[in-house]
């Protein structure tokens, strides 16, 4: 059970941010060799971002590299001198189309990781869907391989496809982002929300956030530093929830010391599920070590 | 060559400034005798105006001749007119050789530098920086520059280190018998703080104002009884460049991680409750440190004092909403700091020397609480340089900077580890501004180095549990590891610069770059 509420996008040309993006404490990081860097300097940032991983230094940050496009001549280039430096949590993948993206996508990792004589599988895909197309498949996608960790609708480009703009109010991402939602809940992936775009505009930022989050959302792609308290706090669970999620935690356990199956908590019956969702939001409140087996 | 209590060589004469007295200690030299005082004068009824229009008439009325010291104000920041002009003027009046007593220089005053080369000034005592800065390391003056703090100067005066022949006063309103006001007129900047001194203690004083009101002028910052001239220009000095419009809080991420970790270090300080006393200035970090200290503040039912120092509409608004009780304004940097300090007698209008002279019978820096500063760098004994680059040159005037460290209870020096690819620790620091006795804490965007002297900083911040602590070691090791070693400043053994602690002892010397 991973927080990534924030993953913060970081140029991979940029010395600067690459070092000290992890100190803005987001939930992952995001190296980015794809739209941030210009195609004359694609082989410089790989090797800066190669320097980058090797120093190792993201504190409890989730580490992912945006690799370029698997349409380009890039995206092997990429993954070929990063995975095997062992440091990398996942890539995210950009304009996932189709389940044989994803494929083609986990075989590669498969054969660098064996090579490298790393644990097959360890590195997790994130997949950018950003084309209608990737929305329509998005449960196949999902499911195309088990390395796949989440499942996000893309902003600017996916609008353009879809033969509209991105507008305050959002109106033309709202059917997508509810059927992502819930392609990624069958599939068990997480599902993670575009970025905000208006980097002054905190309300704004705020308000997008408490819908993504209400539709059931895990967390959004975050392109500047002075997102990350905003995002986090609409996600911090309030002190009512954190008190519910205490007690439903509590008589888990006592039932389960009891030999019991089921309980009441407040006249409503706590089953299964109902403790799994108070174990992550006594997570989100950061009252349980992140990554804690609870059954 | 002898050193002093830090280990800097400075030397016991030095050619220009003359007999030195090492630095001993933030608090150890002792004032001996009686305070200095100007010239006496008598004014009677025959005299009902002071007003002299021509600038050029008013210098030669005030008796300024070759070899004198003339001093002025900076209140008018960016946007002076008045040195530039005084200057000018005397140098067409043949007048040289002049000690220039500034209590500070802006870019807008480079204009100097042709009258350095001509000799028409041949001496400057107080901060100089930019192209003047640069010109001085470069062996460019005769003389060395001597750096003050804002309290320094002030006990230089009054201790009568430094006379003043004639203080020119750039005043934003004046009347015909030299009643000061600095809040109202065209050209206002509110306080009139570092004027007091020099007002007092100069044997001439020349209000120059664009702003002649009849008499009497109220409020009144400086009074009659000081002023012997009123000299009337044009303009006196260009509103944009002397206050900003709105001041805003940064949004640069790394400073407001800074600040963030700055005010947790305070809120998990002993100083804060109620009744707590601070300074932030003006910079990017500072700002945002007072608004996250604000929202602490609120959340802890805290209510504190007073502000002290520069003051913005910031610490205004902290007044208006009750969060401090006063506010102790020596520089006002913005409009809104200039209205409330015309209207609002909780916002009072302090002089350098009640704001930070050492040699006085109580400084408002003492009751400071919680001061937040900058740096350029600052090494393993905590010792800080405001002063220079990394280059060796000229860069900043001391400001207030020693003074608020030495009263404060607590001092925080803010800072990102690194300016492009310069750090901000190093092992030694190139020359000392403030030393490490006075410091208690570093913070930066890699969290908060606390001291060893200040355990009980040190324990209050692990009982908080949310300030990152890394120790200076650490932190210099991370420097050394992302910029590698810098090639050490190659310098001449004449001193340019001498930097006087704010008790007039020696606490470091600025010698000439080596020509490149």
């Amino acid at each position: 059970m991973r927080l990534r509420r924030t993953m913060l996008y970081l140029p991979g040309n940029n010395p600067n941010m690459l070092l000290r993006g992890h100190l803005f404490a987001p939930d992952g990081l995001i190296l980015d060799l794809e739209d941030a860097v210009a195609v004359r300097e694609k082989d410089a940032a790989r090797v800066l971002v190669r320097d980058v991983l090797k120093r190792g230094e993201f504190g409890s940050c989730e580490v992912t590299v945006r690799i370029n496009g698997l349409d380009t001549e890039y995206w092997r280039k990429d993954l070929e001198m990063l995975v095997p430096l062992g440091r990398l949590d996942g890539v995210r993948a950009p304009k996932v189309d189709d389940a044989a993206t994803v494929r083609l996508l986990d075989e590669a990792l498969s054969e660098i990781e064996e090579k490298a004589g790393i644990e097959v599988g360890r590195i997790k895909i994130f997949c950018l869907l950003e084309t209608a197309k990737g929305i329509f498949n998005t449960y196949d996608i999902a499911t195309a391989s088990p390395r796949v960790a989440a499942v996000i609708p893309g902003g600017e480009d996916l609008t353009a496809d879809l033969r509209t703009n991105r507008s305050p109010e959002g109106t033309e991402l709202e059917g997508i982002r509810r059927s992502v939602i819930v392609a990624a809940r069958a599939a068990g992936v997480d599902a993670l929300d575009t970025v905000f775009p208006r980097i002054t505009d905190d309300e704004g930022l705020r308000r997008e956030t408490e819908f993504i989050k209400q539709l059931g959302f895990d967390g959004k792609s975050v392109i500047h530093p002075n997102q990350i308290p905003i995002i986090h706090d609409v996600f911090t669970p309030t002190e009512k929830e954190i008190e519910r999620a205490q007690k439903i935690v509590a008589a888990a356990k006592e039932a389960a010391e009891r030999g019991l199956g089921a309980v009441q908590v407040d006249g409503r019956m706590v089953d299964a599920p109902v403790v799994k969702r108070a174990l992550f939001t006594l997570t989100r409140a950061g009252l349980l070590e992140e990554g804690t087996e609870h059954a | 060559m002898p050193k002093n209590i830090l280990g800097r060589e400075i030397p016991e004469f030095i050619e220009g400034y003359g007999e030195t007295q090492p630095f001993m200690g933030a608090s150890a030299r002792k004032p001996e005798g009686n305070r200095a005082g100007p010239k006496l004068r008598a004014t009677f009824g025959d005299c009902t105006s002071k007003v002299i229009p021509d600038l050029k008439a008013a210098i030669a009325a005030s008796g300024l001749k070759s070899g004198m010291t003339v001093s002025f104000h900076h209140h008018l920041r960016n946007g002076d007119y008045v040195v530039n002009a005084v200057i000018d003027a005397c140098a067409e009046m043949g007048i040289r050789d002049l000690t220039l007593f500034p209590t500070a220089l802006f870019g807008v005053h480079k204009k100097l530098i042709e009258h350095i080369k001509s000799g028409v000034i041949r001496r400057i005592m107080g901060s100089v920086n930019g192209p003047i800065g640069q010109m001085v390391s470069e062996g460019g003056m005769d003389v060395p520059v001597v750096l003050r703090s804002h309290g320094g100067r002030p006990r230089a005066v009054v201790s009568g280190d430094v006379k003043i022949d004639v203080a020119f006063i750039a005043a934003p309103t004046a009347d015909a018998y030299g009643n000061i006001c600095g809040s109202q007129g065209k050209s206002a900047c509110g306080s009139l703080g570092y004027a007091f001194t020099d007002a007092m203690y100069a044997d001439c004083v020349v209000a120059v104002t664009d702003n002649l009101v009849p008499f009497p002028a109220a409020p009144v910052s400086i009074p009659q009884y000081y002023v012997d001239i009123v000299a009337v220009m044009d303009s006196i000095g260009d509103p944009a460049g002397i206050v900003s419009g709105t001041t805003r809080i940064t949004r640069d991420p790394l400073r407001l991680l800074i600040s963030k970790y700055a005010s947790r270090l305070i809120e998990a300080s002993p100083y804060f409750k109620d009744g707590i006393s601070f300074q932030t200035g003006a910079g990017g970090i500072s700002l945002a440190v007072t608004a996250f200290m604000k929202e602490a503040m609120k959340k802890r039912g805290v209510r504190g004092s007073f502000g002290l120092g520069g003051i913005t509409g910031y610490f205004v608004d902290l007044l208006k909403e009750g969060y401090v009780e006063k506010l102790m304004d020596v520089q006002s940097f913005d409009l809104e700091a200039v209205k409330s300090i015309a209207e609002n007698p909780n916002h009072i209008e302090i002089s350098a020397d009640w704001y930070a002279n050492p040699w006085n019978a109580g400084t408002a820096v003492n009751m400071l609480d919680v001061v937040i500063l900058g740096a350029t760098e600052m090494d393993r004994d905590f010792n800080v340089n405001v002063n220079t680059e990394a280059d060796g040159a000229l860069l900043h005037g001391i400001g207030g900077h020693q003074d608020t460290a030495a009263g404060a209870k607590l001092t925080i020096i803010s800072q990102p580890l690194l300016r492009g690819r310069i750090p901000c620790v190093v092992d030694k620091v190139y020359s000392v501004t403030t030393p490490g006795e006075v410091v208690d804490a570093l913070v930066t965007e890699y969290g908060v180095t606390i001291n060893p002297r200040r355990q009980d900083l040190i324990d209050a911040c692990k009982e908080a549990g949310n300030v990152p602590l890394v120790s200076m070691d650490e932190l210099i090791a991370r420097a050394h590891e992302m910029c590698g070693p810098a090639d050490p400043v190659e310098t001449e053994d004449r001193i340019i610069g001498v930097i006087e602690w704010r008790d007039g002892t020696v606490i470091d010397v600025v010698r000439q770059l080596k020509k490149k």
